[in-house]
């Protein structure tokens, strides 16, 4: 008998905005392709209503395309990420400001609080209710803000629960955790009767920081989609033009902006003719546009913003290497993306991938030296750069969706056999 | 009658120290980490195998003899870091029974890239040898077993070897089986010697391995084989790593214990002996040429030279290196020689191989750096400061005809 899911994840194209986003889209998809049957939950900001009588209002199916998934909305105003502008703690004033739009969209004044704690709660009501009109075996849930409503459904259907962890409060917020986001994150791990993790590196912080029993925790890579990507030849470009080196994704503290520029440094003190890119948005893009001020290299670094389709191929167009210098990346997709598009990379140890992935340069986020050693290298030998590249993007076709998703077929299956 | 020619390898590289980008200065290798692996691999492997080869040379009373090939960079790391592992070695060479080969000094693969540094480094170690075991090499063997017929041709040009030694790889012996003694074409007297690598990789690669049929692998059983060969052959070649004794297959795999009843065991059969390359060389006359217009080496399933030249990075940097050449001995600075030397051991191509998913362990196991990129990184910046060190000391070439154009 086909196992069904009930997923409650985050964000579909063509809103993606994040790590978080495409793990939950290519899992799903995947699982699709390979005969699970899906029911996704996306949280959504503006539902599209259904004309027709009685019906939930913010309830809805989307069209999507993709077999044996089925997509449905909650309202809700959870993002996976702040926005760009608040400084300090994204989501809690994206939450209010957002929440009041929701508010607007259902016509209405909405009981909503402005804070994170009741729309996390409010989500979890919601799912309850949508979920009473659905069939399912198996609860999953990704990431904090949906363990509460995964919970509760577990405890009133008495279904299994999967947790999926992709991130923790450690990798996001340092030694500073917010306690009550480790709550809740502690009490969805524990509840679950598998938790699934992007990597031997978080499942570590799962099992030492949050206490849960190891044999409980399971690791599932992350995959990669290179359909329509296979073969991508390289424009050749000029011989003469500066080299650019790009970060690519948020600008918080958790993905190291600083080393970046302070590798940056460095690295023009040997190549002065080097660009680099930062493309992203985040609580810190001001502070780091400052210091790449205060270091005497803004003239040497460009800030593009969040970019989106196209520029974002541009931007790897450009790039003669990738850097990931994350200071604790459960998975890092990034730079499988960027050998996608045919771009050598350079990550940081504390990820992932760099536990699963051989045809990277690593280093520690911490050890700018090294971090600008190998950068310079990467400049100025093409024999590296090419192997980097074409050995890279060979590696990172491995990294199969499908496999994935087989992954977490046997995990359910073993819960369905315990329960 | 079948002979057992055991030849061993025996051979350290300078490792080299992390050396970044903003490193300068001339110090290279990792003095500390060469010191350690130098020290610990004689305790585990170099003192206990010499003892135990002392030990059946004196047992069965000059009958059980061997070969080894030792690097001069391993010679002299010994003198450095192990003084006790060079006695023992000349201890064994005073029985009369162990022969001692040539190759190049620094384990290089200058025969590929420089035919003047070749000889160079060919007559650096036979006088090593000469100094420190009192022999003159009559047998060569190329680092890895590099070879091909231009290889033998100029060996026996050089003069004064009697026999060379090679990997006995199928596509070069097709139906032909290595327990004869063979000679390369174009040579006139010269002979080749061809490693019987089933056997030598049982000892070598799957003694230890229980998923192998034939596990475990006792003295006796081997004789056996050995034994089976009499009538197919003059001589079974085992050519192997000294550090397979204690170090590739530890202890407990019971290595030492089979080592230690083998000779028993092939000596048992009347018709069996043991003999050294040379005795080998003597004893057999050639019964065919074998033909090897390409390169083979005993290194990974491709037996061949991917596992140093394979890739993109590997034939930069050993370009780069000989590139330098002229400027290096233009120098005359002998500490900017002995470090490009030292750069030249193969081993430091070797741990830039990219191929590590179908035959990795082995790569890995052996390989002090993270990752293939990063020893080519280490390597390239090292080479940058060397070459820019070449230039201090030596002006380049234009600058004294400038000189002499203003006198």
């Amino acid at each position: 008998m086909k196992t069904k899911v009930l997923m409650l994840g985050w964000e579909f194209p063509p809103y993606i905005s994040g790590g978080l986003g495409t793990a939950c889209y290519g899992l799903t998809k995947a699982m699709g392709r390979i005969g699970m049957d899906v029911t996704f939950l996306l949280p959504r900001m503006n539902p599209v209503r259904i004309a027709g009588e009685g019906s939930e209002p913010t309830v809805e199916y989307l069209e999507h395309g993709l077999p044996n998934v089925r997509l449905r909305m909650v309202a809700s105003s959870l993002t996976p990420y702040g926005k760009f502008g608040n400084p300090r703690s994204g989501w809690r004033a994206t939450a209010t400001a957002e929440a009041e739009l929701l508010e607007e969209s259902l016509g209405g004044p909405a009981p909503y609080g402005p804070n994170i704690q009741e729309e996390v709660h409010r989500y979890a009501v919601r799912v309850m209710k949508i979920a009473e009109s659905e069939q399912f075996d198996v609860i999953h849930a990704h990431d904090w803000m949906t363990f509460p409503a995964g919970i509760a459904l577990a405890a009133t259907t008495g279904k299994p629960l999967v947790v999926q962890v992709h991130s923790t409060e450690f990798d996001r917020s340092g030694e500073h955790v917010n306690q009550y986001v480790y709550d809740i994150e502690r009490h969805g791990m524990h509840a679950a009767d598998k938790v699934i993790t992007v990597s031997n590196y978080t499942r570590n912080i799962v099992v030492n920081r949050y206490a849960v029993t190891p044999d409980k925790v399971e690791v599932v890579y992350n995959g990669i989609d290179f359909s329509g990507c296979t073969e991508t030849p390289r424009q050749a470009r000029p011989a003469q033009r500066d080299k650019v080196v790009l970060f690519l994704g948020r600008i918080t503290m958790q993905k190291g902006p600083e080393y970046f520029l302070y590798a940056a440094k460095r690295v023009l003190e040997k190549e002065p003719n080097v660009k680099f890119v930062m493309a992203g948005d985040g609580d810190r893009l001001y502070g780091t546009i400052e210091l790449a001020a205060w270091l005497g290299i803004g003239h040497k670094v460009f800030f593009t913003r969040f970019l989106r389709g196209e520029d974002v191929d541009k931007a790897y167009s450009m790039a003669d290497l990738y850097v990931m210098p994350s200071v604790s990346e459960p998975f890092g997709i990034a730079p499988l993306e960027a050998l996608k598009h045919n771009v050598p990379v350079l990550i940081s140890k504390s990820s992932g991938i760099a536990e699963a992935f051989h045809h990277a340069l690593k280093v520690d986020f911490w050890d700018i030296s090294e971090m600008a050693n190998k950068i310079v290298a990467v400049l100025r030998y093409p024999p590296l750069r090419e192997a980097l590249r074409t050995n890279g993007r060979r590696e990172a076709l491995w990294f199969r969706w499908e496999d994935s998703a087989a992954r977490v077929s046997e995990i359910y299956q073993r819960v369905l056999n315990v329960a | 009658m079948a002979s057992v020619c055991f030849y061993f390898q025996v051979h350290q590289p300078y490792r080299l120290r992390h050396y970044t980008i903003f490193d300068n200065g001339g110090d290279y290798f990792d003095e500390y980490k060469n010191a350690q692996v130098c020290q610990k691999v004689a305790g585990k492997c170099y003192l206990p195998a010499n003892r135990l080869l002392l030990d059946l040379i004196h047992q069965h009373g000059g009958r059980f003899k061997v070969a080894f090939s030792i690097t001069g960079v391993v010679l002299e790391q010994f003198r450095e870091y192990a003084p006790e592992v060079l006695a023992s070695f000349q201890e064994l060479a005073e029985t009369g029974c162990v022969e001692f080969l040539a190759e190049t000094y620094y384990h290089s693969l200058s025969f590929l890239f420089s035919p003047r540094e070749f000889a160079e480094q060919i007559d650096a170690h036979k006088k090593i040898v000469r100094e420190l075991f009192g022999q003159t090499p009559r047998v060569f063997r190329n680092t890895e077993l590099v070879y091909n017929n231009d290889l033998a041709v100029a060996i026996e040009r050089m003069g004064g070897f009697d026999a060379v030694l090679a990997e006995g790889a199928d596509h070069i012996l097709g139906y032909r089986s290595p327990n004869y003694v063979y000679r390369p074409p174009n040579t006139r007297k010269l002979k080749l010697l061809l490693k019987n690598y089933r056997l030598s990789d049982d000892i070598a690669f799957r003694f230890s391995n229980r998923g192998w049929r034939e596990w475990p692998l006792h003295a006796e059983k081997f004789g056996q084989w050995i034994s089976a060969v009499n009538g197919n052959g003059y001589t079974i070649n085992l050519f192997i790593d000294y550090e397979t004794l204690g170090e590739h297959q530890w202890e407990d795999t019971g290595i030492f214990e089979f080592m230690r009843y083998l000779p028993a065991e092939v000596l048992k059969h009347p018709d069996n002996d043991f003999k050294t390359p040379s005795e080998v060389a003597d004893a057999y006359e050639a019964v065919d040429a074998v033909d090897v217009p390409y390169f083979v080496s005993w290194a990974d399933i491709e037996r061949d030279l991917s596992a140093w030249l394979g890739n993109p990075m590997q034939h930069n940097a050993i370009h780069e290196l000989y590139n330098l050449e002229r400027i290096v001995k233009a120098s005359g600075d002998p500490d900017i020689l002995a470090s490009w030397r030292k750069l030249q051991t193969s081993d430091h191509f070797y741990y830039m191989c990219t191929k590590w998913f179908a035959d990795g362990d082995v790569h890995k196991y052996f390989n002090p750096y993270d990752s293939p990129y990063d020893s080519y990184i280490n390597f390239m910046n090292i080479l940058d400061n060397l070459r820019s060190r070449c230039n201090v000391a030596a002006p380049t070439s234009r600058e004294p005809a400038l000189v002499a154009s203003l006198t």
